[in-house]
């Protein structure tokens, strides 16, 4: 399998007058073609800062101490603001939490769409227009709604022509932050089966980042489990789910509520804040396994068998 | 039988949409349409409240709480009607059915410190009779519910995380201890790993404290795994009603069926089968409404023409059984 994204010991900070906000800690995954890679984590954990620090679209006060983002074979990081700008949705698209609510209000979802694709590709207007339309019955949407304005739309279509606007020029990469949140039941397996549709038909490899374990489930072929700002976890969508190696990602698992389950069981405590993480294993203080060496050693990314990886001390010991 | 806690008979309420300057032709939106149930006064229950957004479950909350009053219908507390309460019942009322809102953050006076909020019901409630016995109280109360109490007094609500802010919320219940609880989606702001925890607390209110729930969600998992019973909203309307399990188990309305096989189960082995498809005139926001037919006869499978002429009532699905539906095809 060949790799489109390397992320290598990524560090994204927030400047504050209390000190550095410490939002993305050292994180390093591989995506490889044409799967698709969840990243799940609470709310604070540091997901969405992930992909900007991905994206390269983190703004003052946040900036990247270090790190390393290499897509295909370019570093996204030193690249100058015009040659990202073209590699930036026509080749690698972003759909970022809560971007249906970003589509102007005042123009036709055609025009919308219409000028996102002749910013990014040269092809003249008539051209585009027929794009646009094309796209909207890719995603499921009838033609008679390119005419129509956003607040004529449901959250759930309104999501599908953000996501028709992602793939309008055939990106290689779709980084979708959270794309089922608020959105009902119905639409979210609408959303995520039209993402996966996508993939197909289109090749894309997808990112999804979310806090639903229960969509990670339903789309990911593998996935990170991230906490206070560190990537605990990476492996299989069914090795972590049938053995998460970490006590972290057993117990976020063990806390979704299912038809299925009689017992759900929450994690004590309190998420730490960015500001000041614990010292050592940053969830030694809710760890129930948690040993004198964990809150004094930062455990390190170790290799478990193929394309697993933990980042705890007590992996391996007697529990 | 005795007297139902609560119970709504037929409650419509419209919102009248749009109609500016009397020149705009307005619309009339039934956020809420004949819903009747009750909640009974028999033994502690968590009922759920389950349907997507705009299928009226908040309209209802407000309703119950006083906050909007019915266009039609009826809501009776212990057999009296909320719409000839005198103060005293409200004062009683009030006490008795208690709010738990989705984010907690707008229910607290930014200017004040966080615990002002258990203290005002003390005071108001005279649930204490001196500076140190609501001090004592406090403090208990917000030990009961796992909050160290050094960590929240004195602070301010934005210094607070949603989660610690929504158990407050808990901790003032449990000083009021109320009949019901309206909780409307009161997890939904919280961490998945503190939602259990959250969760399990007002199952032990209702066994502790006999403290019945109505739990509004548009989460099928949630409302199963905490729920005694369930009632399925979609557009204003009933659609099924009965105990959780055998609602979960077997669903009988079409649209339950649907709401049944969105939801996801966390399990990467047990991912949905086929594919759904919504026909596009469902797929409008409030372009189309219920033109006295059954509310879910655009997009129901097996929908004929009688289900888009007559709207079918909520009806015991045979006699003495538990269950109720509203659907013609059954």
């Amino acid at each position: 399998m060949n790799k489109i994204l390397t992320v290598q010991d990524l560090y994204v900070y927030y400047e504050s007058i209390y000190g550095d906000y410490k939002a993305v800690d050292g994180v390093s995954f591989e995506v490889y073609e044409n799967e698709v890679f969840g990243i799940a984590g609470e709310s604070g954990c540091g997901k969405s800062t992930l992909v900007e620090g991905v994206l390269r679209l983190v703004k003052q006060p946040g900036y990247i101490p270090k790190g390393k983002v290499i897509f295909e074979d370019t570093s996204l990081l030193s690249l100058s603001e015009e040659d990202l700008d073209k590699i930036r949705w026509s080749k690698l698209a972003y759909i970022p939490q809560g971007s249906m609510n970003s589509l102007n209000p005042v123009i036709k979802i055609d025009e919308q769409m219409t000028d996102a694709i002749l910013d990014h590709n040269d092809i003249d207007k008539e051209k585009a227009r027929n794009l646009s339309v094309e796209l909207l019955k890719e995603v499921g949407l009838p033609s008679e709604l390119a005419k129509m304005y956003p607040h004529e739309l449901s959250g759930g279509m309104k999501q599908r022509v953000i996501v028709a606007m992602a793939v309008a020029l055939k990106p290689r990469l779709v980084i979708a932050d959270e794309p089922t949140t608020a959105l009902d039941v119905v639409m979210q397996r609408i959303i995520l089966q039209l993402l996966r549709d996508l993939k197909e038909n289109y090749g894309l490899t997808l990112v999804i980042v979310s806090h639903d374990m229960a969509a990670h489930a339903e789309i990911a072929d593998r996935m990170a489990v991230m906490y206070a700002g560190k990537v605990v976890e990476i492996g299989s969508i069914y090795d972590v789910f049938d053995d998460p190696l970490h006590p972290y990602s057993g117990r976020l698992i063990a806390a979704i509520p299912s038809t299925k389950k009689k017992y759900i069981k929450g994690i004590p405590g309190m998420s730490p804040s960015p500001l000041n993480w614990p010292t050592g294993c940053r969830f030694h203080p809710r760890c129930p396994y948690a040993k004198p060496k964990c809150s004094k050693v930062d455990p390190q990314m170790r290799k478990i068998g193929s394309g697993r990886y933990v980042a705890c001390h007590t992996f391996g010991e007697e529990k | 039988m005795s007297q139902p806690l609560l119970e709504l008979k037929d409650v419509t309420r419209t919102f009248e949409a749009g109609g500016g300057l009397g020149i705009f032709k307005s619309n009339i939106i039934r956020a809420v349409d004949s819903v009747s149930f009750t909640i009974t006064s028999e033994k502690p229950l968590i009922t759920a409240l389950v349907g997507e957004s705009g299928s009226g479950k908040t309209t209802i909350a407000r309703l119950i709480l006083g906050l909007l009053e019915p266009t039609s219908g009826l809501i009776l507390y212990k057999g009296k009607d909320l719409r000839w309460f005198k103060k005293k019942d409200w004062m009683t009322y009030l006490r008795e059915v208690q709010p738990i809102f989705q984010d907690p953050y707008s229910a607290y006076n930014p200017l004040y410190r966080v615990e002002r909020i258990l203290r005002i019901v003390i005071k108001k409630f005279k649930l204490a009779s001196s500076k140190s016995d609501t001090h004592e109280m406090m403090i208990r109360a917000m030990k009961d519910i796992g909050l160290r109490p050094e960590d929240i007094l004195g602070r301010y609500p934005h210094q607070l995380s949603g989660g610690e802010r929504q158990r407050l919320m808990l901790a003032r219940i449990l000083i009021i201890s109320p009949k019901l609880l309206i909780a409307d989606e009161p997890v939904s702001m919280i961490d998945a790993s503190l939602r259990a925890i959250f969760l399990d607390q007002l199952k032990v209110f209702k066994e502790k404290k006999g403290t019945s729930c109505l739990y509004i969600t548009h989460d099928l998992n949630m409302a199963s795994y905490i729920s005694d019973n369930i009632i399925v909203l979609c557009k204003g309307r009933g659609v099924e009603e009965g105990p959780t399990e055998s609602v979960t188990e077997d669903p009988l309305h079409p649209y339950t069926k649907m709401l049944m096989d969105s939801i996801s189960i966390p399990d990467p082995r047990e991912r949905w089968k086929g594919r759904i498809e919504l026909s596009s005139s469902s797929l409008f926001s409030g372009s189309e409404e219920a033109q006295g037919g059954c509310v879910f006869s655009a997009t129901c499978p097996n929908a004929t023409e009688k289900c888009t002429k007559e709207s079918p009532n909520l009806t015991l699905i045979h006699e003495g059984s538990k269950r109720k539906v509203a659907c013609f095809q059954r």
